[in-house]
């Protein structure tokens, strides 16, 4: 190569790579915060906050005394610093009296943190058809389209609220998937989770809106531990989005949260994360700890569950969005674009459970790594011994720019019947010179090429993304590799 | 209690007789091997890397181990029956740790290359033995530490500069004893710079109703330019264990090709680490596994690209019937220092029965852009349509099958690259996939007995 | 007996879905049978039934084949007994040499009917001479089965081991598919060299094109499952002036 091209290209790839975080700002709001530390008193406290019933309580103790017993998971491909889980505050809520009945109770400045966000809660700005619920720190704030969707029977809540409204099927739900016992950070969380959505589709409901979630974490010093609960009972069909902002802080923030989805008979969730969270600057100080267990269980026959991510924030990702395939003919997809740049580092993948036969998964994962982060794809496949005529396909692409990055592959394939089909492809490259010289031959920019070129790997992903998200996602990855701001 | 500490214990009570029994360069690492294994305990199933064969329970049995180097009992003169045939070979045999030249070994090694007791060589040679001798193998492996601390005897190596050796040199590793044991052997392969060989290693039981464990390390270090093929043959038994490490550095333009075929065993883990530490090298592993009844196969393998424009492939194919069980873990690691690197890693497996089960892991590190890396990994059954043509031209179901794992495992085979070897490979695998006894023994009846 | 394969109100299913929904078709020796219809409505299927293809389901009917029960034999003895299929998409075996896949034909069929393997150097002489049926290349046939062959090679391919397990019924399923006009003739030259008053031929095809090399006796049209008409070759080149259109619309207003 040119050694002039090669300067310009590495500057260019440079700049990309180095756009700024542009939900960085923070708002000045009246939060209250619990004392940092934790302790079966903090747990008690955060219950009694929230008033809560006694059986969420024993829940939250079981959980905290579960969690005294761990540490923290070492075997991903991670640099996780020394977390003081004494220095964290595990609740913070902004202050308000009562949970607000109408708009014009909200503070007005939270309104407009959610409008710089891009996201009206003002009902009547929604064109969209999209349902909101909006969290702040550890607060549900606002659930739009509320009423439309109870008319057919739709459940769309705070989880807080869904407890006071829906004990009996919070109850019958809560930890059925995710067990506080699954890891150090699910028992965590099960011991101070403060707030997070919830979902019910009735039987034979299909949800006419997408429902979404917008969490940010605003309040310094704290901890994000939100927990959702999706279920959609026979044949109802829903789709569900998440995404998540942090301001700009020096600090480590931690967000260790739990999603729960059960799929009964022929139905159908689609679950898609936008998550960019605050990833810490270029030397790597600050940016949100992302340690997520996402879980769904398709436990009815033909149930299917779709996890769609895409995930560009947050200085160290640690999640992995499994399906377990418990009801005949079962149906699991995984789609991910994950980019790391800077320091961030990320360990994430899927993990396909294959519990009954004929079913079905799909694992299609696009890493982009640059300037000095890691980038790893982890995913277990297993296959049941009675789980017969199984297939899965697996497929693992990972994109280099720059080579002071690291791209890694982890997957774990375990068969068990002799009549699975299990695949596994998996590819690293960079944007080759032929591509870049093609472009700049058309008169495409070299920055350009590069967002062009990146987009078209991710578009497979990307077009799994309900439309209102795609939009953003693809606005994101551009701000994290094209250096256009906005 | 781990069961490391028993062998600990056993080198603590009897370290006199250990070093008596063995010589210089192997007796000057074992305070290193020791200081290595303390607070250490053998990998199980719960360590990253070794999730389906726990070494810690493999090496846990109460096995006898020969300190005193008491010549066993053993039919040398059968081992004969594993001269591959029509492959005229360089023959040497193992039994258990102790070598044992034959006639046309001693007679028809040409200049420049030393085949001998790895023991003897350190008395001999004793400079290029502690040179080389543990400079590859790492003693961060437990197993490798334990194998250092006990290992008295083995085979030692040499193809000289620039020798080019044009017949195999074949090591008949022989584990023959009255009661259960536990044999500890060491191989140091040292190919010079520019020099070419073929080494076949082949693994038989002789006593095939007695336990037996085997702890095997192997050191290769091939020189600039040098052409190593290194081949090795598993064929014991059921009560057969063995847990086989082979190390591997490769200096400049070296071309270093491994096989392993494991045809018919108890529990296996072999491992496979290859170091490229010089530009422009060529690196293949190759293995096949082809397990019937309870046999237990797992091989992990690592390729790492420490240096630019160097290759490596590594294809690993299992078929896998009855309740036998198969892991693999593969790995390519690319690292800041290799651009250019080309690397490539396949693993094919095929479960014929409704108890075999297969684990794979197949890996990527890659730490630098300027690369081409991928792997692929399936598991799954012969193709339905494949059968159904070849019975739509005639062909029974259970020939076409038969067919077809053969035509699986082909691939594999044609990575030999001394035609000769190939063949009788290919031979070797047929008889083992119809079902017959594959052993040597079967077919000594065309063997030469010079 | 003059009646080679008589098919009686045969039904398949693939995965539940009903393909075949009632064939009749008797073939005679020495006859030259075309089997036409538009795309999906079931002639690959036809093909596959009568080989024995396992992923289809016979759910009714019957068909017998020189007085034996098709129906009830496993593929390789309907191979053995005389029955040739020439795959649309022949199918790639990596590994397996087209020399030992025949071999193994060969010796299988022989052994069926109690005989003793065919002595290499006769078989080598059989493989050479039946090469020449169709100008296939040596070095096709020391290659993997199929693989990395183009498209006619492939076709040429099929009929070569046709001409050396000289079948009596031979279905040639859209033999002409993907092929230039240079190899469609060499393709039909073939076949029509192996023709004798004995043996019959089932040719399958979406366009007359194959049937000005291949002269069929009797034409069907194959719809929905079924054999809609039969008719003499006029009926093929009405098909090619006309398309299917009148076919599927007389057949839909009928039902």
């Amino acid at each position: 190569m040119d050694p002039e091209i090669s300067k310009d290209t590495n500057s260019i790839i440079d700049d990309v790579t180095n756009a700024d975080y542009k939900y960085g700002f923070t708002s000045d709001i009246d939060t209250e915060v619990i004392p940092k530390g934790l302790s079966e008193d903090v747990v008690r406290l955060i219950s009694l906050k929230k008033g809560e019933p006694d059986w969420l309580l024993d829940f939250r103790l079981k959980a905290f005394r579960h969690w005294l017993t761990l540490t923290p998971p070492r075997w991903a491909h991670l640099n996780i610093p020394d977390i003081d889980f004494q220095d964290i505050s595990y609740y913070a809520a902004p202050k308000s009296k009562e949970a607000p009945k109408s708009l014009d109770e909200v503070d007005p400045e939270l309104l407009r943190t959610f409008d710089r966000l891009g996201i009206p809660l003002e009902e009547q700005k929604q064109l969209s058809g999209m349902a909101v619920d909006a969290v702040m720190d550890s607060v549900s704030v606002k659930t739009t389209h509320r009423a439309k969707l109870a008319e057919m029977g739709i459940i769309f809540c705070s989880f807080s609220e869904a407890v006071r409204e829906h004990p009996d099927l919070v109850r019958k739900y809560l930890g059925s998937v995710v067990s506080y016992r699954d890891n150090f950070y699910a028992a965590l969380n099960s011991a101070v989770f403060s707030d997070g959505s919830f979902v019910y589709i009735p039987k034979g409901v299909r949800c006419p809106m997408e429902l979404s979630t917008y969490f940010r974490i605003n309040a310094t010093g704290t901890g994000q531990f939100e927990r959702t609960l999706i279920v959609a009972d026979d044949d109802a069909y829903v789709s569900y989005l998440e995404g998540c902002t942090a301001p700009m802080r020096d600090e480590n923030q931690l967000h260790a949260a739990i999603v729960e989805i059960i799929v009964e008979n022929h139905a159908e969730v689609k679950y898609s994360t936008v998550q960019n969270w605050y990833a810490g600057d270029a030397e790597g100080r600050g940016g949100v700890y992302n340690f997520v267990t996402k879980r769904g269980l398709c436990r009815g026959a033909g149930a299917k569950l779709s996890w769609t991510q895409v995930e560009t924030g947050s200085a160290i990702t640690w999640k992995y969005p499994s399906c377990v395939l418990a009801g005949e003919g079962a149906r699991g997809e995984f789609y991910s674009v994950a980019v790391t740049r800077h320091r961030q580092q990320a360990d994430t993948g899927t993990k396909m459970i294959h519990l009954a036969p004929r079913t079905t998964s799909v694992i299609v994962s696009k890493g982009i790594s640059a300037g000095h982060s890691e980038n790893s794809y982890r995913g277990l496949v297993k296959v049941a011994p009675n789980a017969a005529d199984c297939r899965n396909y697996t497929q693992c692409d990972s994109l280099l720019l720059g080579s002071s990055c690291g791209a890694h592959t982890f997957p774990y394939v375990d068969v068990m019947n002799d009549t699975a089909i299990v695949e596994h492809e998996a590819t690293t490259s960079k944007i080759s010179e032929d591509q870049l010289f093609y472009c700049n031959q058309r008169g495409i920019p070299t920055d350009e090429a590069v967002g062009l070129i990146v987009n078209g790997y991710a578009k497979e992903v990307m077009n799994k993304l309900p439309m209102e998200f795609a939009v953003e996602a693809q606005r994101l990855l551009q701000i994290s590799l094209e250096g256009s701001i906005g | 209690m781990s069961a490391l500490t028993q062998y600990i214990d056993l080198y603590r009570q009897s370290r006199a007789e250990i070093s008596a029994g063995s010589a210089g360069a192997l007796n000057a690492l074992r305070p290193a091997a020791l200081e290595a294994l303390e607070g250490c305990r053998l990998p199980d199933r719960s360590d990253e890397g070794f999730e389906k064969t726990s070494i810690d329970a493999m090496f846990a049995p109460d096995f006898g181990v020969n300190i005193n180097r008491i010549a066993l009992p053993c039919d040398v003169a059968s081992a004969f029956k594993c001269g591959v045939p029509n492959v005229s070979s360089l023959l040497a045999v193992l039994v258990n740790d102790r070598f044992v030249p034959t006639a046309p070994l001693l007679k028809n090694l040409p200049d420049g290359v030393t085949v001998m007791s790895l023991a003897k060589a350190a008395e001999l040679y004793p400079d290029i033995v502690s040179r080389h001798y543990g400079s590859v193998a790492s003693l961060k492996s437990p197993g490798t530490a334990l194998n250092t601390l006990l290992a008295q005897d083995g085979v030692f190596i040499r193809i000289g500069r620039g020798v080019r050796l044009d017949k195999p040199i074949q090591i008949v590793t022989l584990s023959s004893a009255p009661v259960p044991m536990l044999t500890v052997r060491r191989m140091l392969i040292i190919a010079e710079p520019g020099s070419e060989a073929t080494i076949l290693t082949c693994d038989h039981a002789m006593t095939p109703d007695i336990p037996s464990l085997a702890s095997q390390v192997v050191e290769v270090i091939a020189g600039e330019g040098a052409r190593i093929d290194i081949c090795d043959i598993e064929e014991s038994a059921a009560k057969s264990s063995r847990y086989s490490q082979l190390y591997a550095r490769q200096e400049a333009g070296s071309d270093l090709a491994i096989g392993s075929m494991t045809l018919r065993n108890g529990s296996t883990r072999n491992e496979f680490s290859v170091n490229i530490c010089g530009p422009r090298c060529e690196s293949r592993i190759s293995g096949m596994a082809i397990g019937s009844a309870a046999q237990h196969i797992d091989n992990s393998s690592n390729i790492t690209h420490g240096a630019p424009r160097s290759r490596s492939n590594q294809l690993f194919k299992y078929v896998l019937d009855d309740k036998s069980t198969g892991a693999f873990e593969g790995s390519i690691e690319v690292t800041p220092d290799a651009p250019f690197t080309e690397a490539f890693q396949t693993d094919r497996n095929i479960l014929a029965s409704p108890d075999a089960r297969m684990h794979t892991k197949p890996q990527l590190l890659i730490y630098n852009d300027d690369v081409k890396c991928s792997h692929g990994a399936t598991t799954g059954q012969l193709d339905e349509q494949a059968l159904f043509y070849m019975r739509s031209r005639g062909i029974p179901l259970d020939e076409a099958r038969m067919m077809l794992m053969q035509a699986f495992m082909t691939e594999v085979v044609d990575t030999i690259r001394v035609e000769a070897l190939r063949d009788r490979l290919r031979h070797l695998v047929e008889r083992r996939l119809a079902g017959l006894d594959a052993s040597c023994s079967e077919c000594s009846a065309g063997c030469k007995s010079e | 007996m003059k009646e080679l394969l008589k098919v009686t109100d045969l039904h398949a299913s693939i995965a539940d879905k009903e393909i075949l929904k009632g064939i009749n078709l008797t073939v005679n020796r020495g006859e030259v049978h075309a089997i036409m219809g538009p795309n999906g409505s079931g002639k690959s299927t036809l093909s596959a039934v009568l080989a024995g293809n396992p992923a289809f389901t016979v759910t009714s009917g019957s068909a017998t084949f020189h007085g034996l029960d098709l129906l009830s034999m496993p593929p390789e003895n309907r191979s053995h007994e005389g029955l040739f299929l020439s795959f649309q998409y022949p199918v790639e075996i990596p590994g397996v040499s087209m020399v030992n896949f025949m071999r193994a034909a060969v010796n299988a069929k022989r052994k069926y009917f109690g005989e003793q393997p065919m002595p290499a150097a006769e078989f080598l002489k059989l493989m050479r001479e039946k090469r020449a049926v169709v100008e296939l290349d040596n070095k096709l046939a020391s290659r993997s089965v199929n693989e990395g062959f183009s498209g006619g090679e492939k076709k040429r391919n099929e009929i070569f081991q046709m001409a050396v397990l000289e079948p009596c019924l031979s279905i040639l399923d859209e033999t002409d598919s993907g092929l230039d006009i240079d190899a469609l003739r060499i393709v039909a030259e073939g076949v029509n060299k192996l023709k004798t008053p004995d043996n019959a031929t089932i040719v399958i095809t979406h366009y007359q094109r194959l049937l000005d090399y291949i002269k069929p006796d009797i034409v069907h049209i194959l719809y929905k499952g079924r054999i809609v008409y039969t008719g003499g070759p006029e009926l093929a080149l009405e098909l090619e002036e006309k398309g299917y259109d009148w076919i599927k619309n007389q057949v839909d207003k009928e039902a």
